[in-house]
């Protein structure tokens, strides 16, 4: 019979509180096969973890249940406390005493105590019938892909590659630079956005340990921890970059004239182009929806004007495989689409009503109107300017719930910059409350409330048009007023949203998203830029809104994890796997259709088939075990003798 | 929990990755919801046999919610297609042998969703108590237990 130890965690008051942590262990110590139970005040400390370990010794306890908080947040804490006891570390059992009881019945102490205890017995169940397991190694492939070229992206490649470590870059679009690089200043020091991160595009392009796809999308992600089999879709440029020069003769004599999207629209390029002119790589590729020759099949004038002749309009989407060990995401954001939800601002029908991202463009020395503050509508220099706060943010009815962190600042610095070029307009913001959390930051409120600008707490109800001028109306709720403002532009200080497809490569990575649609960490305090998948890594916006210095922080997090796990030779599998009773199974391999792994083998032996697990490959959802008719198929850790024993125990 | 005074008495099945990371999220957000419901860890709601809840049944659960990742979203990329298979085809059973359909529910809460996680649970334990126990296991446990 096994010898079973019971800890009960107070975890302070929080389950203390509510429980009898106490009498919890003196009812524990009466259960079938349980030898010793006690309880603490905090089990995790160092003192707490002692006292497990020297209990093992001094009972000879060799199955322990500890019954304290979830074990997706401490089981490998608490297996290590086995371990250095000299127990085989899967012989733990927790039992989640504060998340799913004391946190959530706190108002029915009786049958939350009950309940309890219910949980406890479920665990010493289990506990019984645990058997050592011993993880499997596998060699680890020394690489790392990064999806994602903003500056994220940028800083966590550069700082895996400067470890030694081979990096596979994959952006989306033409050029790195993700929505930095569109930027004019950042705040709050108004440094130049694109002399502090064109230098780290260039230097990822030109790292001997960095392969860079770009225009090129992550398709497909096979295998696990430490190898990954990645396909990725580079899709056609129609130009062949090994030929082409950059000398930009192809987009100088491009005939046809698109709204850029870079420009929000506010001015054109051509079909043929480069992103904008600090562009990594600096070549360029046709946009094949508005290309002539490739839409109707005249033209040709890139293709006749190529000194290097590297146009070539039969150029398909190409697939490439890599293999890595280890993955950092880093998607970033787009802005909240305010142009469907918000009809008081007009659905985007006026021209002089903004973003906050289309007014960087303006200000922007690289932008459409090379840094002059004009309208959009008539090209006028605008001499009153009304800023609104969260549009899409801190707002459950039209927008989002949360905070998107980024706006009351950039509409500070907006407005600074306005005053700066246009020192005779008036400027006003409407805002609902200030949040200036960073170094730096409500310094630079300060300063720009001194240069004049207005702020006006309240939201905007209304803009509509009249004559050239945009009438706000909105409220000062200081004074308790109505307020009507007569503006030239209106600039909307727009929400951040995951960037588009971020659903769908959650689910090409096996990752998860929060309820706003932002990849899910692993843990919000301890763990903020691991996944719950192992070995996939998150930095910057797509794990929730962020600045450009909580960005590059996390995205050198996130290199430091990746780099940490690809410096060692082999890893450690989970045993928690799949195997096959020989002797019971039929060789039917219904266990094979169902794997989603291919991790089901056959064998033959003597003239009989048999199924045969590869642990290398099984992940552990134990789907075969549901399959297997005659019960051969058997998941370590979950294994049908197991369930039913903790099913008979919360039943009792 | 005394004979005198009847409470429901839940067992849930939940996928580690989505179903229990949302009844982890409810604890951390303190969305209360009855402590009539005592959850069992699996990895995947694709782990969970028919004979499990057949079992709770038996042993006299008067409910059992099996709960995964939405569909698409599995960690094991298609386990939850195969539990919703498999737990309707079980689902369509009971109801056969008579048994109330609010008895045996199958859920998909993603880890995010703590507040849906409270909200399934008092919604089930609400229909679980006007139904009364669950008495039909008991007197076939013999056979079912098999």
């Amino acid at each position: 019979m096994p010898r079973v130890g019971v800890f009960v965690c107070w975890c302070g008051s929080n389950i203390g509180g509510v429980l009898d942590c106490p009498a919890l262990a003196r009812a524990a110590a009466t259960f079938p096969g349980v030898v010793y139970a006690t309880d603490y005040q905090y089990m995790c400390s160092d003192p707490g973890q002692k006292l497990i370990a020297e209990a093992i010794k001094e009972h000879r306890l060799d199955r322990v249940v500890v019954a304290a908080c979830s074990p997706r947040l401490h089981e490998d804490t608490f297996r290590e406390v086995l371990a250095r006891a000299g127990l085989n570390p899967y012989l733990l059992e927790m039992t989640n005493l504060r998340e799913h009881c004391s946190w959530v019945h706190a108002g029915e102490k009786e049958l939350a105590q009950a309940k309890a205890l219910s949980l406890i017995r479920r665990a010493v169940a289990k506990a019984l019938r645990l058997t050592p397991l011993h993880p499997g190694r596998v060699k680890i492939t020394r690489r790392c892909l990064v999806i994602g070229g903003g500056i994220a992206g940028i800083q966590a490649a550069l700082d895996v590659a400067d470890a030694g470590i081979e990096v596979v870059l994959v952006e989306r679009e033409p050029s790195l630079g993700g929505k930095m690089v569109l930027l004019d200043k950042t705040f709050p020091t108004l440094d130049c956005s694109a002399c502090i991160s064109t230098p780290k595009m260039a230097a990822v392009a030109k790292h001997p340990l960095i392969r860079l796809y770009t225009y090129a999308e992550v398709e497909k992600v096979e295998g696990s921890l430490g190898n990954y089999r990645v396909t990725i879709r580079q899709k056609a440029r129609y130009v062949d970059h090994t030929k082409c020069t950059g000398c930009g003769t192809c987009w100088e004599k491009c005939p046809v004239k698109v709204p850029d999207e870079l420009n929000f629209r506010l001015s054109t390029r051509p079909a043929i182009y480069l992103p904008f002119p600090q562009a990594v790589p600096s070549k360029p590729v046709i946009d094949a929806r508005h290309c002539r020759q490739l839409t109707k099949g005249k033209c040709g004038v890139c293709q006749k004007v190529c000194p290097a002749g590297a146009i070539d309009y039969t150029q398909q989407d190409s697939l490439h495989e890599e293999e890595v060990g280890a993955i950092i995401v880093a998607t970033g954001f787009d802005l909240f689409p305010w142009e469907k939800a918000y009809g008081e601002y007009g659905y985007g029908r006026y021209p002089d009503v903004i973003t906050g991202l289309a007014f960087e463009r303006l200000v922007n020395a690289s932008g459409p109107t090379g840094g002059r503050i004009v309208r959009p509508s008539d090209g006028r220099e605008p001499r009153t300017v009304v800023f609104v706060h969260c549009v899409g943010s801190r707002d459950e009815l039209k927008g989002r719930e949360y905070c998107s962190r980024i706006c009351c600042m950039y509409t500070a610095k907006h407005a600074h910059q306005v005053k700066e070029r246009l020192p005779e307009a008036k400027v006003y913001v409407f805002y609902i409350d200030i949040r200036t959390f960073g170094k730096g930051y409500e310094e630079f409120y300060r300063r720009v409330q001194d240069e004049g600008v207005i702020y006006l707490r309240g939201r905007v109800s209304k803009i509509y048009q009249e004559g050239d001028k945009l009438i706000v109306k909105g409220a000062d709720t200081l004074l308790g007023e109505p307020v009507t403002i007569a503006a030239d532009l209106v600039v909307l200080a727009t929400g951040v949203v995951p960037a588009r497809g971020a659903e769908e490569l959650a689910r090409t990575l096996g990752i998860s998203t929060d309820k706003d649609g932002f990849f899910q960490e692993a843990h919000p305090k301890l763990r903020p830029v691991e996944t719950h998948t192992a070995g996939i890594f998150l930095a910057g916006a797509c794990q929730g809104p962020k600045d450009i210095p909580d960005t590059v922080s996390q995205a050198s997090a996130a290199a430091a994890k990746a780099v940490g796990l690809l410096l060692r030779e082999e890893i450690e599998v989970s045993p928690l796997v799949a195997w096959v009773n020989q002797a019971l199974c039929t060789g039917c391999l219904h266990c094979q259709v169902v794997c989603p792994y291919q991790a089901i083998e056959v064998v033959t032996e003597g003239g009989r088939r048999r199924a045969r697990v590869k642990e290398e490959l099984c992940q552990g959802c134990g789907s075969c075990t549901v399959a297997c008719r005659p019960g051969a198929m058997e998941l370590k850790g979950f294994s049908n003798e197991q369930i039913l024993a903790e099913v008979e125990a919360l039943c009792r | 929990m005394s004979v005198k005074e009847w409470e429901p008495k839940i067992v849930a099945f939940l996928c580690h990755w989505c179903s229990y990371a949302a009844a982890d999220l409810a604890g951390v957000s303190r969305f209360s919801y009855p402590p009539n419901v005592r959850i069992i860890r699996v990895p995947c709601s694709s782990r969970v046999n028919p004979q499990f809840v057949l079992r709770a049944f038996a042993e006299g659960a008067d409910g059992v919610l099996v709960a995964g990742c939405h569909l698409g979203d599995c960690h094991y990329v298609k386990g939850n297609y195969y539990a919703r298979r498999r737990l309707w085809v079980l689902q369509r059973l009971l109801e056969f042998v008579g048994m109330e359909p609010a008895r045996f529910q199958v859920h998909w809460i993603s880890g995010a969703e703590g507040a849906k996680f409270a909200e399934t649970i008092k919604e089930m334990v609400d229909k679980v108590r006007i139904l009364g126990p669950n008495r039909l296991f008991q007197e076939v446990k013999d056979i079912c237990v098999g």
